[in-house]
């Protein structure tokens, strides 16, 4: 697993609550059998003004010059910062992986979708939650501030704004420790393959229909 | 102490291990294998050089990207070909249960599952695939997951899980006539919203919950994460135990009277305590329909669109206004004023035969209407077909106009070539109004069977219960 510790990096907006993952990465791209190749495709429909199909060249398509991302002041930018319900819809893994190989490390928002919360640690993508308010104020100032940066501090669970104003955020031990080390998890479940077989034994007994 | 929630059943049963922190192992029972969010899992496992812990609670099978053309015999497509094609190989490999093209028991994953009784009370159920929780209806702990979660299982038998809270949505009352399944969760998500569940397992109960059928059940617990729980649940009663007595993997002999005993505990216990809980005036439901781009976005068929002007909150008057831009539509106006391009029924949401028999019987010897350029009917999978073959169901769509289709996900999420064109306006039976959701451009309101089917005769949106 990628490891995240800390990053400072210039922060791109998407003002819309319930992005869902058919917009971060489309359908079209999910008959992919490879885990690379989708970050040409991050936010395609709203990004390219013309269709996009698996692998065309995505260097010469007419680009949405209205999409944030498309912006010259964002570019190069590492963290996204949303609205409520990030990320709901669908469980594609491909929509942190296309986020993750554009260059995002980092999405800040006030709520995210389970399903992909969960799926961005295994990317190292870091879900930072700030309350609604702190992110609305976020998109006032980056709109003001072209070169806006954050700084995303993981261990000391920090996101600085370019005046030193600190926000903290919460997160769960054991994932932090998962990012901050990037540890495999299924190598850390195999450390307890007797449990596992121990388990199975008593439910065996216990609901046998469950292992016809 | 307070009783156990059916949630709290579940998951109890299922900790292999609890670290200090809370975190838990959980073991997976079922493991719903298709073609989309598998081949990074097995190719991650083939890399490291790890075999499938447990094979036999695999089940597998295609259906995102498979054709619906009637006697199709290959995939045009060749990148879609390679993800079929690449499914049957592992399957083949790892000497998997596997129910390929041509097999009378394939269809989507969430239909064919629990026909065949794969999905039992008391399970843990996972699939690399949000509507997981459709599998909630048989009082299964049942929930979506990514690919590196769907190879963790496999390599496993388990997940790294910490406890969501538990929400009740009860449903008191009984639903009128003409009023569906998928009115009540649209209703539902409706009055929490798309993120209202993040967080929480939902059981649904109450009366006009517990008077539903399986595939009613389906529906319902199906729509959980569009209301952002990523399961939904409803305990086990005689309808849960008619529906599984000889299905394929249902226990037989004298394992039968053993499951059902355990089954008949799985339900909240009286005195049990919710996080939180919300109740609906089933009577007050009325025939749903969606005008926006998130399945929040929705109202009753007599109702109008709501105006962005009078919504106070800024982040969701700007959502709504984009909305309604992206659906050319109008504040104000009058929901049985869309007109409609294309209808679609099936899907993991409605393409079961309960659904199929409401969509015909409200056909009733009319066509569809002129205006509409397709209408087409999807069966979830070969079974819910030949079913509704023997019944005559297939020759009443077809009189009417509808094109009858071979299993699959179809147009609900348009990863095969069925698909809406940009601007369309379509009924569809599915669970998603995303933008781009049916094909990009495509302006998808969700509604009920019955709904749709009147929509197609009418060309546009009109109420049912009047029809």
């Amino acid at each position: 697993m990628k490891i995240f510790n800390q990053l400072k990096g210039l922060v791109v907006p998407l003002d819309r609550a319930n992005v869902d993952t058919d917009a971060i990465i489309p359908k079209q791209f999910l008959k992919s059998i490879k885990r690379t190749g989708f970050g040409s495709n991050l936010f395609d429909e709203w990004r390219y003004l013309d269709h996009g199909e698996p692998g065309m060249d995505c260097t010469h398509r007419p680009l949405n010059p209205n999409f944030s991302l498309n912006q010259p002041r964002y570019q190069g930018a590492s963290i996204l910062l949303a609205q409520e319900n990030f990320g709901c819809g669908s469980s594609r893994e491909h929509a942190v992986w296309a986020l993750d190989e554009y260059g995002i490390r980092c999405v800040i928002a006030p709520g995210f979708a389970d399903i992909f919360f969960t799926n961005s640690f295994k990317s190292g993508l870091l879900p930072v939650v700030l309350d609604v308010h702190t992110v609305n104020q976020l998109f006032r100032e980056i709109e003001a501030t072209t070169g806006y940066r954050l700084v995303v501090d993981l261990p000391a669970q920090t996101v600085t704004t370019p005046d030193g104003i600190v926000f903290h955020f919460e997160i769960d031990e054991f994932r932090k420790q998962c990012l901050l080390n990037g540890w495999d998890d299924i190598g850390l479940t195999l450390r307890r393959a007797d449990e596992i077989r121990a388990y199975e034994i008593r439910r065996r007994e216990e609901t046998p229909w469950l292992f016809a | 102490m307070a009783g156990k929630t059916l949630y709290d059943k579940l998951w109890d049963a299922h900790v292999v291990h609890t670290d200090a922190n809370g975190t838990v192992l959980l073991y997976i029972d079922r493991h719903l294998v298709h073609e989309v969010t598998s081949p990074q899992a097995f190719g991650g496992l083939q890399l490291a050089g790890r075999q499938p812990w447990r094979r036999d609670s695999m089940v597998a099978m295609p259906d995102h990207n498979t054709p619906t053309t009637p006697g199709f015999t290959t995939i045009d497509d060749p990148v879609s070909r390679l993800q079929v094609e690449t499914l049957d190989d592992n399957a083949r490999r790892y000497d998997l249960r596997y129910f390929p093209i041509g097999d009378m028991r394939r269809g989507i994953v969430h239909v064919a599952g629990p026909e065949q009784g794969a999905t039992l009370p008391g399970m843990t159920v996972v699939c690399g695939d949000s509507h997981t929780s459709t599998h909630g209806a048989f009082a299964a702990l049942a929930f979506g997951i990514g690919t590196s979660e769907v190879e963790h299982v496999m390599a496993t038998q388990c997940l790294i899980q910490k406890k969501s809270k538990a929400l009740q949505v009860r449903v008191e009352g009984e639903i009128g006539i003409g009023v569906t399944a998928k009115d009540i969760v649209l209703a539902i998500i409706g009055q929490i919203g798309a993120a209202g569940g993040t967080g929480y397992a939902i059981e649904f109960a109450g009366k006009a919950i517990q008077m539903l059928s399986m595939e009613g059940r389906m529906t319902v617990c199906n729509m959980a994460i569009e209301a952002g729980a990523r399961s939904g649940m409803i305990a086990v009663d005689e309808t849960t135990i008619e529906y599984l007595r000889n299905r394929a993997f249902a226990p037989m002999g004298d394992l039968w009277p053993c499951a059902v005993a355990a089954w008949r505990e799985l339900h909240s216990d009286p005195d049990a305590v919710f996080d939180r809980v919300v109740v609906l005036d089933a009577a007050a439901i009325k025939p749903q329909v969606t005008w926006g781009t998130s399945p929040e976005m929705v109202v009753a068929v007599d109702e109008c669109i709501p105006d962005p002007a009078c919504e106070p909150d800024p982040v969701k008057r700007s959502g709504m206004e984009r909305a309604l831009q992206y659906m050319g539509l109008q504040p104000n106006m009058p929901i049985t004023d869309i007109q409609l391009d294309r209808v679609f029924i099936g899907s993991c949401t409605n393409g079961r035969i309960e659904d199929l028999r409401t969509a015909a019987a409200v056909i009733q010897g009319r066509t569809v209407a002129p205006s509409i350029k397709q209408a087409l009917v999807v069966p979830g999978s070969g079974l819910v077909k030949r079913q509704a073959e023997t019944e005559g169901l297939d020759r009443l769509f077809k009189q009417a106009g509808f094109e009858w289709r071979e299993p699959g996900c179809s147009m609900c999420l348009a990863m095969n070539a069925d698909r809406l064109l940009p601007g369309e306006h379509c009924a569809a039976t599915s669970n998603r109004n995303f933008e781009g959701r049916q094909g990009q451009g495509g302006r998808t309101h969700l509604v009920s069977p019955a709904m749709a089917a009147a929509a197609a005769i009418t060309g546009h949106f009109v109420d049912v219960r009047m029809f």
